[in-house]
């Protein structure tokens, strides 16, 4: 099976060789061809450091980077086949609506008929029919998103780099997004590499991910994989909202002395009486399908989330705690 | 009291000091048609426009003005020329000495004319070089340079950065992206510095009366007739030419830039 | 089939920014080079030479410059008339700056807290236009103002002030025959010229002022001059030390003005232009030019430390 990227130890060291800041940190990594990757951390986790590196706009410090097999360290981004949805959208203020999808093309020297003719179907295909005579500033933030979108791709690509790309839209329109990105990806059979900080989002598309934690990769594997068995409490916190439990409330909850982590939806609460765990209801909230109840158990705080239409249990009251054993998944690392 | 307006004093005092900034130069056109030309006598005794005939058939008013628009044409296509090649390496990324070349560029017009004069003077009289019409470029493009460069570097202070980068991501060359992203997005903000660069060294004195030797430029001339005043109304047909001279290419500047607040505290 | 993950090279345009991606220092030093040179060569050179020649001397008897290091030319600056110079041309400085403060407050507050939309752009016009356009034209225009014969003596006969007039200039020490040949009339004229190098620094650092801060000192009970003095005035202050900068350094080096309207006494830019030109004593003039570098460097020192330069 062949990669569209492969990173070999790949470091991204800025500042002064004695004090560096390791934005990207001995980073290995694999995007299998025709995935929808994510790249997933908080800011400064150098997720967008990686996505550089790939497009050219950054150069490794160390290590190798390799595209569909092909070694790019001397490859500037002109020369890579690789397009980039970029977080603010780049757009050019100067050039038409069509004049910025046909750039690629334009640059590359095609002709200006057939340019012009591909640029409309490149907006057709985002749906932006008609828009070609516009200046992005007489468009939304939508669709100067989908502008961009157009202009990448137009270039067909091998990979497609997307930064952040929905950050800027609101939920619904962001939603709908998700999904037609999706349905792109998987009509086109490009291999997008989709750089986040919203984990609902990397989930929901993503068919791989990668989790990034200070210039690392925390964890890598499918959603799945990463939503159930997160392999370090980083992982447990930043994906979902899982109940991270110490070495101690471990075995308490019947478990080894290692840290471990227990998804909400898997603990369901009961009567008090006759369960080993038991503890005390000290706040509610409401989240529309269901509730999130937090519970005091030996002084640590765990919440359950319990499915609308259930009786929700007063504040300061007993609850006992049940859950399947199997959910209750001990990480192998700490940080 | 309502804080949102202003009181009576001060707009009285703010309008007041507009039209102190803007009446004298009126002045300067109704002189030019008064029929006494041997005093400023106020109010003109009669109106007159004969001083534009006369204005155009004086010898001597030729010459400087020839090289007046000549010195300020060399001098904004230098100055274009090298603001725009500072500005393009300071649109990069920062790198070590960035803030000490940015002041290089602003010391020549931060410091008063008279040093930025007497200074090229000392180096033409060290270096035996005799004054010619490219002494006086050398000084003008000198202090030109930071007034293209100041519009540029506001214009890209406005722009979103990521466009240089998205071009190369497109597959454009380094010059490519110069001739299809850079120059179109900075072309009329350099356009506006250039404007702004002719008006300035049309009009300098100070420098240009350390450089110029034996010439006159325009100004000179003008300055000439202020100490020595012959036909008194000529010279203000000629201030006409030099006032309309500045203006028009400042108020072009304006409308290039307006969508900004480029030209603002540019510093002359 | 598939199109490639690299793309070929094209042409040289291809491998030369491939070189300037592999070695960003190589662009930048390509387009940093010719304006460095040419202000490094032309003016440090030039400024260096300034220096240079202000540690040179002029042989007495047979006006040739001595091209030996002496501070002897220095040494000459401190004869009573020289120094008499440079106070008149400090003193002269430190008037206009306090009064285009004074002028230009008004301006820029109201510009920066009251003109909204079209009234803005003519706030900003009606500051940038003059402060563009021809310099010797606006000199001119003073010239013809301030004439004895001029617009200003007619109109103060025109409304019964001659009087007023004649008193003003009667004025000993900053009085004289007419305007145009009285201190006032020089300071008059410097005050116009550079006016609106104080207006733009101060509308930018009233700008900054947020309308909130003054309506809370409202709220909490501070009558308009209180407001002015404990929260306007203070969060000017460093646009006015930007703007005294200009105006300060701009008096000091300019020659025309006191040539043109004025008394004949000398200021420092005259004498460089003078002991350049006749005299032909170009040390002794460089030692002048550098008086205001001097001073300007000391007070640059002291409005740095007052946080002048956020406003700039």
């Amino acid at each position: 099976m062949s990669f569209a990227v492969e990173f070999q130890a790949v470091s991204r060291h800025f500042g002064p060789a004695n004090a560096p800041v390791k934005a990207v940190d001995g980073v290995d990594l694999t995007v299998p061809e025709g995935a929808f990757f994510a790249m997933l951390g908080p800011s400064g986790s150098g997720k967008t450091t990686c996505l550089r590196l790939i497009s050219g706009f950054e150069k490794p410090t160390a290590g190798s980077i390799r595209i569909f097999g092909q070694d790019v360290s001397d490859i500037p981004p002109n020369r890579r086949n690789v397009n980039t949805v970029f977080q603010d959208y780049a757009l050019f203020p100067h050039m038409t609506v069509r004049d910025n999808v046909a750039y690629g093309l334009m640059v590359k020297g095609v002709d200006r008929r057939l340019r012009a003719g591909k640029a409309e179907e490149m907006l057709a295909l985002v749906k932006l029919e008609g828009y070609g005579d516009r200046k992005p500033s007489q468009l939304s933030g939508g669709q100067r998103q989908r502008v961009a979108l157009a202009r990448a791709l137009v270039n067909e690509p091998r990979v497609l780099l997307l930064d952040e790309p929905l950050g800027a839209l609101d939920l619904k329109l962001r939603e709908a997004m998700q999904d037609e990105l999706k349905a792109l990806q998987a009509r086109l059979g490009i291999t997008f590499v989709f750089v986040t900080h919203d984990q609902g989002e990397a989930l929901s598309m993503a068919d791989s991910l990668a989790v990034f934690n200070n210039g690392k990769i925390a964890q890598i594997g499918t959603p799945a994989e990463v939503y159930a068995k997160p392999r370090t409490r980083f992982v447990a916190d930043f994906v979902g909202s899982s109940n991270v439990l110490a070495p101690e409330v471990t075995r308490a909850f019947g478990g080894p002395d290692r840290w471990s982590s227990l998804r909400p939806e898997a603990l369901r609460l009961t009567a008090p009486d006759g369960v080993a765990l038991s503890g005390t209801v000290t706040a509610h909230r409401y989240l529309g399908a269901g509730s999130r109840v937090s519970v005091a158990v030996n002084g640590t705080e765990v919440s359950a989330l319990v499915p609308a239409g259930h009786g929700l249990p007063a504040t300061g009251s007993t609850v006992g705690l049940a859950f399947d054993p199997a959910a209750l998944h001990v990480m192998e690392g700490e940080g | 009291m309502h804080s949102d307006r202003a009181s009576f004093g001060l707009r009285a005092a703010a309008l007041g000091g507009l039209l102190f900034l803007h009446l004298p130069i009126l002045i300067i056109f109704l002189y030019a048609f008064t029929t006494e030309e041997k005093s400023y006598a106020f109010p003109p005794p009669g109106l007159t426009t004969e001083w534009f005939a006369v204005a155009w058939n004086r010898a001597d008013i030729w010459p400087p003005l020839y090289l007046s628009l000549w010195v300020a044409t060399i001098s904004t296509l230098l100055a274009m020329i090298l603001g725009t090649l500072v500005s393009a390496a300071m649109a990069q990324t920062r790198f070590f000495g960035r803030e000490q070349i940015s002041l290089l560029i602003l010391l020549p017009i931060a410091l008063p004319g008279v040093i930025t004069g007497m200074s090229l003077r000392s180096a033409f009289s060290i270096m035996d070089i005799p004054f010619s019409t490219l002494t006086i470029i050398l000084g003008h493009a000198t202090f030109c340079i930071v007034i293209v460069y100041n519009n540029a570097v506001a214009r890209f202070r406005r722009l979103s950065g990521g466009i240089l980068e998205a071009s190369a991501d497109l597959g454009a060359n380094s010059f490519q992206t110069f001739r299809h992203v850079f120059l179109p997005n900075l072309g009329s903000a350099l356009l506006a510095g250039g404007m702004l660069a002719f008006a300035l060294s049309f009009d300098e004195v100070i420098v240009t009366t350390f450089t110029a030797g034996q010439q006159s430029t325009l100004p000179i001339w003008m300055l000439q007739e202020l100490v020595r005043p012959r036909q008194r109304p000529v010279t203000n047909v000629v201030a006409i030419v030099v006032f309309m001279a500045t203006f028009l290419p400042i108020l072009i500047a304006y409308y290039l830039t307006r969508n900004g607040s480029e030209t603002a505290g540019a510093g002359k | 089939m598939t199109a490639p993950a690299v793309l070929p090279a094209r042409g040289l345009a291809d491998r030369l920014t491939a070189l300037f991606w592999r070695h960003p220092r190589v662009l930048l030093s390509l387009l940093l080079a010719p304006p460095l040179l040419w202000l490094g060569v032309v003016y440090l050179g030039s400024l260096a030479a300034l220096l240079l020649q202000s540690f040179y001397s002029i042989d007495e008897f047979s006006g040739v410059v001595k091209e030996e290091f002496t501070l002897k030319t220095y040494a000459e600056l401190f004869r009573a008339q020289n120094l008499d110079i440079i106070l008149r041309t400090v003193l002269m400085s430190a008037a206009v700056t306090l009064g285009c403060a004074l002028i230009a407050f008004p301006i820029a507050y109201y510009a920066a807290r009251f003109a909204k939309g079209r009234w803005k752009a003519v706030f900003y016009l009606g500051v940038m236009l003059p402060l563009w356009s021809s310099y010797l034209v606006k000199v001119y225009a003073w010239k013809l103002i301030l004439a004895k014969e001029g617009i200003i003596t007619w109109a103060a006969d025109a409304l019964h002030l001659s009087m007023v007039l004649n008193a003003i200039l009667s004025i000993p020490g900053i009085g004289g025959n007419s305007l145009s040949t009285s201190w006032i009339g020089t300071f008059l004229v410097f005050v116009y010229i550079w006016l609106p190098y104080m207006i733009l620094p101060m509308q930018a650092a009233l700008e900054r002022v947020p309308s909130s801060m003054l309506e809370a000192s409202a709220d909490l009970g501070a009558s308009r001059a209180q407001t002015f003095r404990t929260v306007v005035f203070p969060l000017a202050m460093p646009g006015i030390i930007a703007g005294s900068i200009f105006t300060f350094s701009l008096t000091m080096g300019d020659y025309i003005i006191p040539q043109i309207v004025g008394t004949s006494a000398r200021f420092i830019g005259l004498a460089v232009y003078q002991l350049q030109g006749t005299a032909g004593n170009i040390p002794l003039a460089a030692a002048f030019a550098v008086v205001p570098i001097v001073i300007m460097l000391v007070y640059l020192t002291v409005a740095k430390r007052m946080g002048a330069f956020d406003a700039l």
